[in-house]
């Protein structure tokens, strides 16, 4: 038997605005009839003709959130009547053009390198270099109260504990040695075989070790606008065959700029008093993402542009958003901390004080 | 007959470590087995490591070049 698993009862019972509101009202009678359909998109429509932001705009992040949950899995049976609903999926593109608009103007213009892995690796490697972006790690490592690092496990276990998951939508559309470097990374991700070492289970063990709740999505009502709409970048760009070389950016810069801050997330877990169950998953990915970026800048990025180098372009762009929303995220997370706020939409309850 | 292939690679990238695939046995100097994560191993080839034999990507931090 097959336990639907609902979404968190103050999830259920509000949304954050309009759109999210009847998306979930939809999702939740998981079947036509009741007339938030024609409503949800009648009003996805007037926020899509109104263009205005929408990547720190709650209601949309979350509606376009729960609908690629349709994808995931994660919200059980009762999204399968609805995977493929015709309405939603206008709906989802409504948002999608809004989000992918914004996330370009907010990438900026990277220039495009010649076509040669070598030169796709170098330009990915300078890029991420340009960026110098573990602020947020060095906080962590240095400065973090316990409250602030359960906060940052709370928001990173939106997509860590669905870890690689959005990357995983590319594999079917690439071919050749790019699918081939997709796959070995991946199948890294995914424990190399041993289920007990997929990374999404190192970081459940992490959350657990930390008295946090790694059921998914136990903390999607804490979670702001940006880290919603930085897994929703990834699931954007993870399912458009057209978005194919974005998405292998996208893992580029993610994996060039995993290693060593997670050196500075253990180092602040430990400073913390936390133990080797707690820090083993950042441990992990100091090792493995030293691996992976080679693979994702030389392997994937790089011989993807040369089976295609139209995607040149896209592939910087990826990368370039990638940065971009990593940026907004830690910019939020640090700004709420510097004023002495929480970085949640709601402060955590549970977690040893 | 398709061309076996050597159960062991290793593959200088550019600028950065050596990635080890494939059933390796890393040693010590004493012969103890030094433990290494499952899945392809990369071995830093800057000297700058944290977490030798194993790269940690302080190399991008330095001015580490080789082909």
């Amino acid at each position: 038997m097959t336990t639907p698993v609902l979404p968190a009862p103050p999830l259920l019972a509000g949304g954050r605005g309009p759109l999210s509101a009847l998306t979930l009202q939809v999702i939740g009678a998981g079947r036509r009839g009741t007339g938030a359909h024609e409503e949800l998109l009648r009003l996805a429509g007037a926020r899509a003709a109104d263009r205005g932001p929408v990547l720190e705009d709650d209601d949309v992040q979350l509606a376009l959130f729960l609908l690629y949950g349709l994808y995931y899995g994660w919200l059980g049976a009762l999204g399968d009547d609805l995977e493929w609903d015709l309405e939603l999926l206008q709906v989802r593109q409504l948002f999608e053009r809004l989000h992918e608009a914004e996330l370009r103007e907010l990438a900026g213009t990277v220039p495009a390198p010649e076509p040669t892995a070598r030169s796709v690796a170098q330009a990915l490697f300078d890029l991420t270099a340009a960026d110098d972006g573990p602020s947020l790690a060095r906080y962590v490592a240095r400065r973090a109260t316990t409250e602030q690092a359960l906060e940052l496990l709370a928001l990173r276990s939106i997509y860590t504990l669905r870890e690689a998951d959005a990357h995983s939508w590319a594999i079917p559309r690439l071919t050749g040695r790019a699918k081939a470097a997709l796959v070995e990374i991946q199948a890294d991700e995914y424990g190399s075989g041993h289920p007990g070492s997929m990374h999404s289970v190192l970081f459940a063990t992490t959350m657990r070790g930390v008295g946090l709740d790694d059921t998914y999505p136990a903390y999607l009502d804490h979670a702001p606008a940006v880290v919603l709409a930085s897994h929703n970048t990834m699931s954007l760009l993870g399912l458009h065959h057209r978005l194919r070389g974005a998405v292998v950016g996208h893992l580029a810069a993610f994996e060039m700029t995993s290693s060593i801050p997670n050196r500075y997330y253990r180092d602040g877990f430990a400073r913390l008093g936390y133990g080797e169950e707690v820090t083993r998953y950042f441990a992990e990915h100091v090792e493995a993402d030293a691996v992976h970026e080679q693979i994702a800048a030389h392997d994937l990025a790089g011989a993807l542009a040369e089976q295609d180098p139209s995607l040149v372009g896209d592939i910087m762009f990826g990368a370039a958003s990638s940065l971009a929303m990593d940026a907004l995220v830690g910019r939020h997370v640090l700004t709420a901390w510097e004023d002495g706020r929480s970085s949640l939409r709601r402060p955590l309850t549970a977690g040893p004080v | 007959m398709p061309q076996a292939r050597p159960s062991v690679t290793i593959t200088a990238y550019p600028d950065g470590p050596l990635v080890v695939r494939g059933d390796v046995d890393l040693r010590t100097v004493d012969g103890e087995p030094i433990p290494h994560r499952d899945g392809p191993v990369a071995l830093c080839r800057c000297g700058l490591s944290r977490i030798k034999p194993f790269c940690d990507s302080t190399h991008k931090r330095s001015s580490f070049r080789a082909d």
